[in-house]
Order: C-alpha cells, then sequence, then structure tokens
C-alpha cells in the first residue's frame, strides 16, 4: 500500500497555457493602455468599436453561453443606458463619466421589473418576450420630448469639452479636446473590456459558476443538488443588463448624438453581437475575442458591398451553428486542447493523475 | 359611435394578427420550433405575389394562389434541409439559425428590391367599403377576417379529421413513438413548415395590398405574431385569434388616443395578459 496523504489532492483550473497566457495578457494590455502615444486618432476609434462590441459580446454570451437565457432583446440596455446618459448629462448636469455609472446602474434597475415579465416566459418565447421589451422602452423613450422624441438629440458640446478628466488627458498628450475624448472613450472602453472579462471568468471559475455550469447542463439535476436556478439566471441577467447599459452610454458618449432607432438597434447591438459569439465560440471566454476579431476583419473586408455584408455574415452564423456549433475557438481548442482561460476543475497532485484533455467546458 | 368603431377595426386588425400567428402556432404546436425568421418569411411571400402581380400581370388573389406552392416549395425544404437539423434539447442551435435566416432574408430582401416602400395593387378594392348597420367597414379587412376564420377552421379540420393531421399530433406527442408506427417525423416536419408558409402566404397578400411594406418589417410582424400566441395560449389556433383581436384593439383603441402610441397600446395590452394569466387566455398545451 503506498501512502497517499504525502501527496495532497488539490482541485485547480490552471493550465500551462493559461499561466503563459497570463503573462501575455498582462503584456497586452500594458501595450493597449500605452497605445494612446503610438496610435493615430483612427486606430483609436476602431479599437473603441472594437473594445465595446467585445463588451457587449461577453455580456451576451454570459446571458446566452452561460445561462442559457438567448436574449435577442440587449438593444434594450444599450439604448436605455444611453438615453440615461443623456438624460443625466443635459437635465441634470452630470459630468458624462459619473453619469456612465449611473446609467449602468439604471439598467440594472430596468432589468428588475423586465426579469418579472421575461422569467414568466420559457426558452425561444423568452427570446421573442426580450425583443418585445426592447420594444416597448425604445417606443417608450421615443415619447420622451425634452430628449428629442422620435428624431433624438445630441449631446451639448460643453458638457464633453468641459470634464475634468478630458482635462487632464489632453495636457497629459498635449491635444485638443477632440483628441483628448478619443484618448478617454478608448481607455474606458479598454478598462471596461478588462474589467468585464475578469468579472465572467472570476464568476465562472467560483461555487456559483459552477452552479451556473450545472443548471445550464442539467437544470433538474442541478436543482436536486441544491443550485437555485432561478436565482442564478436572475443574477446573470441582472449583472448582464449593467454591463451592457454601461456600455451603452459609453458608446454614445463617444458617438454624442442618440435617436431611438440608432440606439435600439437590433442589428447594431444584438445581430451583430450574436454573430460575434457565435463565429468565435458561444460558451467560452476567448470566443467573442476571436469572434469580434473576425467580425472586425470581415466588416472591412466587406465594407463597400452594403446590405450583401450582414447576408454573408448571417450565412456564417448559420454555418457555424450547423457545423461547428462550438465556434472558431472550439475547434482550435478540440484539437488543441489548450484553454486560455480555463475554467474547468481538475484534481491534481493525487496518485492518479489524470491529464486527459477534454472539451472547452469540461 | 367613435369607440364602436374603434373595436370593430380592432378586431378587423386582429384577422391579419392572427393570419400572422397562425402559421407560428403550428409550427411551434407541431414541433417546438419557434422560427424567428417567421416575420420576414411573410415579407419574402409577400414580395414573391408582387413579382407574380407586376410581371404576369395577374390579379392579386390568383398570384396568391400560384405562390402558395412556391411557398410550400420554400417551407418543406426549409425545413428538411436546414431546420430539422437543428432539433433537439439544446434550444441554442434553432434559434440561432432562424435568427440568421431572418438576417439573410432581410438583405437578400434588401439587395433585389431596395428599401423603397411597395404595395400589391388590387384595383379599387382597398378603399371599397360596406356599411354593417351604422358603421362602414373596409371590404379588405373583412375579408382578412374572414380569411383568418376560414384558416383556422381548414386548421382544425386538418388536425382533427385526417390521417394527417393525425400524424401531426402523434409526432407532436412523442416522435420516437410516431416513428414506430411508420411515420417518418422528419419529412411530417416538412410537411408542416410547408403548410405554415401556405398560411403565411394568405398573410402576406393581405399585409401587401392593405398597407405598404418594405424589406425590414418582418421582426415588427413576427412579434405581433408571437403576442398573439401567447395572449391565446399556446396549442389553442382559436385563442390565437382572440390574441390577434386583443392585440388589434389595444392598437386601434391606442392610436385613437394618440397616432405614436398605436405599436406601444399592443405591446402592453401583451405584457398585462402576461402579468395576469401568464399561460394565455385559453391554454391548453403544458409546455
Amino acid at each position: 500500500m503506498t501512502d497517499t496523504s504525502l501527496t495532497p489532492w488539490r482541485v485547480e483550473t490552471q493550465t500551462k497555457a493559461s499561466a503563459i497566457s497570463a503573462i501575455v495578457a498582462a503584456l497586452i494590455i500594458l501595450l493597449a493602455f500605452a497605445a494612446p502615444l503610438f496610435a493615430s486618432r483612427s486606430v483609436m476609434q476602431d479599437l473603441f468599436f472594437i473594445l465595446t462590441m467585445l463588451v457587449l459580446a461577453q455580456n451576451w454570451n454570459l446571458l446566452a453561453g452561460y445561462a442559457g437565457l438567448v436574449s435577442v432583446g440587449q438593444q434594450a440596455f444599450v439604448g436605455f443606458g444611453a438615453y440615461a446618459m443623456f438624460a443625466l448629462v443635459i437635465l441634470a448636469g452630470l459630468d458624462p463619466l459619473i453619469a456612465i455609472l449611473l446609467a449602468g446602474i439604471a439598467s440594472a434597475l430596468l432589468a428588475i421589473p423586465t426579469a418579472f415579465f421575461l422569467f414568466r416566459l420559457q426558452g425561444a418565447y423568452f427570446a421573442i418576450g426580450s425583443w418585445v421589451i426592447a420594444e416597448v422602452v425604445r417606443l417608450a423613450l421615443a415619447q420622451w420630448k425634452m430628449l428629442g422624441g422620435g428624431t433624438g438629440t445630441s449631446l451639448p458640446r460643453e458638457a464633453t469639452r468641459d470634464m475634468p478628466a478630458l482635462k487632464f488627458v489632453g495636457e497629459l498628450f498635449g491635444v485638443k479636446s477632440s483628441g483628448a475624448g478619443d484618448i478617454l472613450t478608448y481607455w474606458l472602453a479598454l478598462l471596461l473590456a478588462i474589467a468585464t472579462i475578469g468579472l465572467v471568468y472570476r464568476l465562472l471559475r467560483s461555487k456559483q459558476g459552477l452552479g451556473l455550469a450545472a443548471v445550464r447542463d442539467n437544470q433538474e439535476a442541478a436543482r436536486s443538488v441544491g443550485v437555485d436556478a432561478r436565482r442564478m439566471k436572475t443574477l446573470v441577467y441582472l449583472a448582464a443588463a449593467f454591463g451592457t447599459g454601461l456600455c451603452g452610454a459609453l458608446i454614445y458618449v463617444q458617438k454624442a448624438r442618440i435617436s431611438p432607432d440608432a440606439a435600439f438597434s437590433v442589428v447594431d447591438w444584438t445581430a451583430y453581437v450574436i454573430f460575434i459569439v457565435v463565429i468565435g465560440g458561444i460558451g467560452t471566454i476567448e470566443g467573442p475575442i476571436v469572434g469580434v476579431i473576425v467580425f472586425y476583419l470581415l466588416q472591412n473586408l466587406l465594407a463597400d458591398y452594403g446590405s450583401w455584408y450582414l447576408l454573408i455574415l448571417g450565412l456564417i452564423g448559420i454555418v457555424i451553428m450547423l457545423f461547428a456549433p462550438r465556434g472558431l475557438w472550439g475547434l482550435f481548442a478540440e484539437r488543441t486542447g489548450i484553454q486560455l482561460f480555463p475554467v474547468r476543475r481538475r484534481l491534481t497532485g493525487g496518485p492518479l493523475m489524470s491529464s486527459k484533455n477534454g472539451g472547452p467546458h469540461g | 359611435m367613435a369607440w364602436l368603431d374603434t373595436i370593430i377595426q380592432g378586431i378587423l386588425l386582429g384577422g391579419l394578427y392572427a393570419l400572422f400567428a397562425a402559421g407560428l402556432s403550428l409550427v411551434f404546436g407541431i414541433m417546438r420550433l419557434v422560427n424567428l425568421a417567421h416575420g420576414d418569411l411573410i415579407v419574402l411571400a409577400a414580395f414573391l405575389i408582387l413579382v407574380l402581380v407586376s410581371a404576369l400581370g395577374l390579379n392579386p388573389f390568383l398570384a396568391a394562389l400560384v405562390a402558395m406552392p412556391v411557398m410550400f416549395a420554400v417551407g418543406w425544404a426549409l425545413q428538411f434541409f436546414l431546420l430539422n437539423q437543428t432539433l433537439g434539447t439544446d434550444i441554442l442551435p434553432p434559434l440561432l439559425v432562424t435568427f440568421g435566416l431572418s438576417i439573410v432574408i432581410q438583405n437578400g430582401l434588401l439587395e433585389g428590391f431596395t428599401a423603397d416602400s411597395r404595395r400589391i395593387p388590387v384595383g379599387g378594392m382597398d378603399s371599397a367599403s360596406v356599411a354593417l348597420g351604422p358603421i362602414n367597414v373596409g371590404v379588405m379587412p373583412l375579408l382578412t377576417l374572414a380569411s383568418a376564420v376560414a384558416v383556422i377552421v381548414g386548421l382544425n379540420q386538418l388536425f382533427y379529421r385526417t390521417s394527417l393531421g393525425r400524424a401531426f399530433r402523434a409526432t407532436s406527442d412523442d416522435p420516437v413513438t410516431a416513428g414506430l408506427m411508420g411515420i417518418q417525423p422528419k419529412r411530417i416536419f416538412a410537411t408542416a413548415t410547408g403548410i405554415a408558409m401556405v398560411v403565411v402566404t394568405i398573410a402576406a397578400l393581405y399585409l401587401g395590398t392593405r398597407a405598404n411594406f418594405d424589406p425590414t418589417i418582418g421582426p415588427a410582424r413576427l412579434i405581433y405574431a408571437f403576442e398573439a400566441v401567447i395572449i391565446g395560449g399556446l396549442g389553442s389556433l382559436w385563442g390565437t385569434l382572440a390574441g390577434g383581436i386583443v392585440i388589434g384593439i389595444a392598437q386601434t383603441f391606442g392610436a385613437a388616443i394618440n397616432p405614436e402610441w398605436q405599436i406601444l397600446a399592443g405591446h402592453l395590452a401583451f405584457l398585462v395578459v402576461l402579468l395576469v394569466r401568464p399561460r394565455g387566455l385559453f391554454p391548453r398545451a403544458v409546455d
């Protein structure tokens, strides 16, 4: 008999690839923060677009990929966050930076009553129900005459120009307020993207994340071992509303012009986001990152073809869903076993060391 | 009398929404599939009728009759070759594939027909009206409601009086056992979607003749159809008609107060029903 007590069991999620990727990620983040030093304004604006789409995609992925809540109405929170920010800046005269944060909280508050309605609908009906909610919010805000009603309105230039943070950035880089605005919004988008990925990763590695995966894989079995499925789903729904609303507000600080049709666009804020997640790989943190890069490249490649672009994106989405439902990252991870953000718990340190790698979810 | 007129107009509008919803209800009832491209397929059928009318000079009703077998074939092929591959316990594939399909149809139509508003010409019929007591009622809205009732009677007859209907119900209850009895569930599903597309063609005829349409209005039709199905209660076609009428009346009353509130009032009626009767007004199926 061998004495196994000398080599204690440990449960861990870290892999060799994830340790390397953590170092690489830290370098990329440093480089990204320094980007305003060497990148042009148009590059900064492209990066802003990529980062905000990534945040929306991570939020949708959390809902659909991990909590099984397929929403086609997340534009409700993008638009509501944006409108809340506009209202706080124009009507209450707040600093846009504070308004962004409050807009995120407002979106989470909006999610409480909408969850009450939506959680009465199951599966596919949840999807269309979320769309109805988005339409209701859009039509209701289009009635708000002080914010321009159906035609929309613009952020007053003074509100953004006089921001203390903007002056600081402007002096730091010695640029005018419009250039400083691009740098500031880019940094905020970068911070938001890092925070979103960090929080999602943390959630998935926690006890709650394990419960969430259990609910997704088999709701009845998860409930039988004491996971409160409804509570988990509600929490994820509220968290995604917060993140999506925050991101919506940030996007519209940069756009500085809002209208109900643009802020609640199902194509811009939900169709693109769904395609990003599906193409990259649903149910993984890496998926939306890969997806948003592919999406950006496709957009530049097909920019001149108008509606052909969306048509092709739709076809790619269908093909991936049918033949590679785990997306591009899923294909890669299956072949290589590499996971940059491993959430699978592995038992190590004991006598029966198992190193067999399974799917990306484990 | 204004309020009575509003109610009558609402009921007639409800007929149109019931037609939108009947196909959705049929497909969901048999294979638990929610087709997010349903509204876009209605718009596609409307464009097909428009092409037949303008290219061949057909009467719109005759054109719809010609379009029906075409749309049946489209629905059959769509289900057999594409949507059947997505059926299973996971709800993600059917939702995301039909969502992708919706985007593909919309943008395909935009590419082929531009974003201009179109209308299927029906001679003088769209302005003709008949007097029902003190109220004047348009001929087209009346025909729409009559068609909705006829479609629902027809579908119920199909379900409960024919062997195909028996196969539908059997497959809906238990596809594996139905398979043992010599039914091929995949073909039954394809036939069901084909029939749903015939209903969609009828809906498209009235969509296209009563008002202007363009390639982007599909999703809103899907939402009305969905609301009618949920208000009526899953699995009941007469309930779907009632659901359509509830939305129709809510919309005409909303519009009577303020034209901008028309659509919002319909959605709010749906949310109220969801609040007080989450399983709909006439629930039948438990799922």
